[in-house]
């Protein structure tokens, strides 16, 4: 191979299938509940981590998803990459049906997984360029390919390959590690690429190097992200949609300008809220938001946030909203104020347009 | 204005290349610097050594007896170390003794090792179904105390150095396999394990690539440690009959033979349960060394 010749082969992305229009990632009523166990003689109960959740990532968009901590994002992350089993639902991977036409094996080539913790994602036996290299080894690359492979990886990250390709995890910090990573995640050809709260960890600086690092990735793979933080800076920062989670479902989904301008449920109001200001002007002088989470062994019933919403009402607690279409860009709701005729006392009437 | 942390990744950007340097060689260089480690790696092979090339060595023979020479002192003419009850020479003794006694003492570790190794890896990693199969059926094992399973599976397969042999195999197999068990689950349940099953990788090639390398090292060290105690357990066996025989010279049998010469010359009399004691505490300390050099985080 020649000097000059920079690229080297890389796995084969699997082909796109259906076009531009063709959802790139189809999520239809994933549900995963964990069973807990009582005592001997208790009845065992059940977490219901991720209840009836359906969205669609388009190609090359990024996709976001937000909510409190045991809302079920990372669970979520982990059965869309099959690291778990779901109780129910389907997931379709370019119009193609995981695990009938598409095999597990040829799925992970597709979609890959940045995890937050960058320390304990990385084998600490192996150096760097080991780590990237296994995945296309798995896949059948022969060992010098997939390192060279690996080195010219570590060069897209930023990491220049002479001096990291061969330290161990310990030895990097941990913003050089995530974007190991990040290396490792791309070293299969994905075309999505789940990050986990891939930049949370990382200091404020750091993650903005990070960042930026994963638009210019983006744009030069090609690539869709589903991108999953805590953090509502970010999310606005990088997502073109964003997906609010509460209790393992979704209350709140539509483009990130629209939701932040115009948020059609009360818990997404209520984060939005909870942002720091930087303004002196604008303290946030009362909790816009009180309590825990309810316990999600025993979800109430009807809508979940009733125990915590301000505008609550008896209808709240009786049956869980749906997702409904707020009429603009795809920006939907699931509460019941959201939803002309529904009988809250604020909802807008049968065919009315604006909330 | 550049970050603190910017500036240090252009400070490594800026670093000259580094050589891949491979696990084990890190661990074999950071042991070597440890002075207690090497004293015990000396002293070991010492022992090993002259157990190997006894029979060059120019020794008495260390089945003739005299009965006008029995339990001389340390220091005796032509006997350096003093003869035992039967008047045979202890030096000759002690060094082919070691023959049996190192066998008796590692073969066994080695084997369980190999076994219980294989054994929790499975367990650990398979989990579910698997997982309590075989740690119950361990854990079966592992209820009896070690001295009296080995007597017992001893007794029932007949005396020998080969039955002794298998018989503490059986008795070191569950407690290596529960600490394998153990380390796996920890490991396993790792990120990294996630990834490498997120780009699809099998079982197998999960556990020899990424299981293994971190899970051996704790094993490592803990089978280290029962070295002594096999060696032990295998003097017990001698004692009732069901390991080496006399003449043959091994450690524990001569400990017990010698028992009764406690009163007319207890330094003789102590010098094989000696040699015991400089084997296992050198096994033990290297075994120790070589944990904190394998912990190479630190």
């Amino acid at each position: 191979m020649s000097q000059t010749d920079a690229t080297t082969d890389m796995l084969e992305p699997i082909e796109d299938r259906g076009g531009a229009a063709q959802p790139l990632l189809q999520v239809n009523s994933l549900t995963k509940h964990f069973p807990v166990r009582g005592g001997l003689f208790a009845k065992s109960k059940t977490v219901r981590a991720v209840d009836d959740v359906s969205f669609t990532i388009a190609k090359s968009e990024t996709v976001g998803i937000v909510g409190e901590s045991g809302c079920g994002k990372s669970t979520t992350a982990r059965l869309l990459m099959h690291l778990m089993k779901r109780d129910a639902g389907d997931i379709i991977y370019d119009g193609i049906q995981v695990g009938r036409a598409l095999s597990l094996r040829e799925l992970r080539r597709g979609m890959q997984m940045v995890f937050q913790d960058s320390y304990a994602s990385l084998n600490p036996r192996l150096t760097v360029e080991e780590s990237i290299a296994f995945g296309p080894k798995v896949h059948g690359m022969a060992d010098a390919a997939a390192r060279s492979l690996a080195r010219e990886l570590l060069g897209k990250v930023g990491l220049r390959p002479e001096t990291f390709a061969n330290r161990y995890p310990h030895e990097i910090s941990g913003g050089q590690r995530q974007r190991v990573n990040i290396a490792r995640a791309l070293a299969l050809s994905p075309r999505l690429v789940i990050l986990d709260e891939a930049v949370s960890a990382l200091d404020k600086s750091v993650e903005a190097q990070v960042l930026n690092l994963l638009v210019d990735l983006k744009r030069e793979f090609g690539l869709t992200y589903l991108f999953i933080s805590h953090d509502l800076n970010v999310v606005r920062y990088i997502s073109d949609r964003v997906l609010v989670m509460y209790l393992g479902e979704v209350v709140e989904l539509g483009p990130v300008d629209q939701v932040w301008d115009a948020p059609a449920h009360p818990y997404t109001r209520a984060l939005l809220a909870a942002m720091p200001s930087s303004d002196p002007d604008h303290r946030t002088e009362t909790p816009p938001i009180s309590g825990d989470p309810p316990n999600p062994i025993d979800p109430p019933p009807g809508c979940r946030f009733h125990t915590r919403c301000p505008f609550a009402e008896p209808l709240c607690a009786q049956a869980t909203p749906k997702l409904t279409d707020l009429g603009r860009m795809g920006h939907q709701a699931a509460c019941y104020m959201a939803i002309p005729g529904s009988g809250h006392s604020l909802a807008p009437p049968k065919g009315g347009q604006s909330i | 204005m550049m970050s603190i942390p910017a500036m240090t990744d252009m400070a490594l950007q800026a670093a000259p290349a580094t050589k891949a340097r491979g696990y084990w060689a890190t661990v074999g260089r950071r042991i070597r610097r440890d002075k207690v480690s090497m004293v015990c790696a000396f002293i070991l092979a010492l022992i090993f050594l002259s157990a190997l090339l006894a029979p060059w060595l120019h020794l008495a023979d260390p089945y003739q007896g005299s009965m006008i020479r029995r339990l001389r002192h340390i220091g005796t003419p032509n006997y350096p170390l003093g003869t035992d009850e039967l008047g045979r020479d202890m030096l000759a003794r002690l060094i082919y003794g070691g023959r049996l006694s190192l066998v008796i003492g590692i073969l066994p570790v080695i084997l369980s090792f190999v076994i219980g190794t294989t054994l929790g890896l499975i367990a650990g990693y398979v989990g579910g179904r698997i997982n309590t199969a075989i740690m119950r059926t361990v854990d079966v094992f592992y209820a009896f105390p070690s001295v009296l399973l080995a007597i017992a599976i001893s007794g029932a397969l007949g005396a020998g150095i080969v039955n002794s042999i298998v018989s503490l195999t059986i008795v070191f197999v569950p407690q290596i396999a529960r600490v394998a068990e153990s380390v796996t689950t920890g490991v396993r349940n790792m990120d990294f394990v996630e990834a490498a099953r997120a780009s699809g990788a099998g079982a197998f090639t999960i556990m020899r690539v990424h299981m293994l390398g971190n899970v051996l090292g704790p094993i490592f060290v803990y089978a280290t440690g029962l070295i002594s105690v096999s060696m032990i357990l295998a003097a017990g066996l001698s004692f009732l009959g069901l390991g080496t025989k006399p003449p043959e010279p091994e450690w524990g049998l001569m400990l017990n033979t010698l028992r009764t010469a406690i009163y007319v010359n207890p330094w003789v009399a102590a010098l094989p349960g000696a040699m015991i004691f400089a084997v296992s505490i050198c096994f033990n300390l290297l075994s120790d060394g070589m944990r904190s050099a394998m912990d190479i985080r630190s």
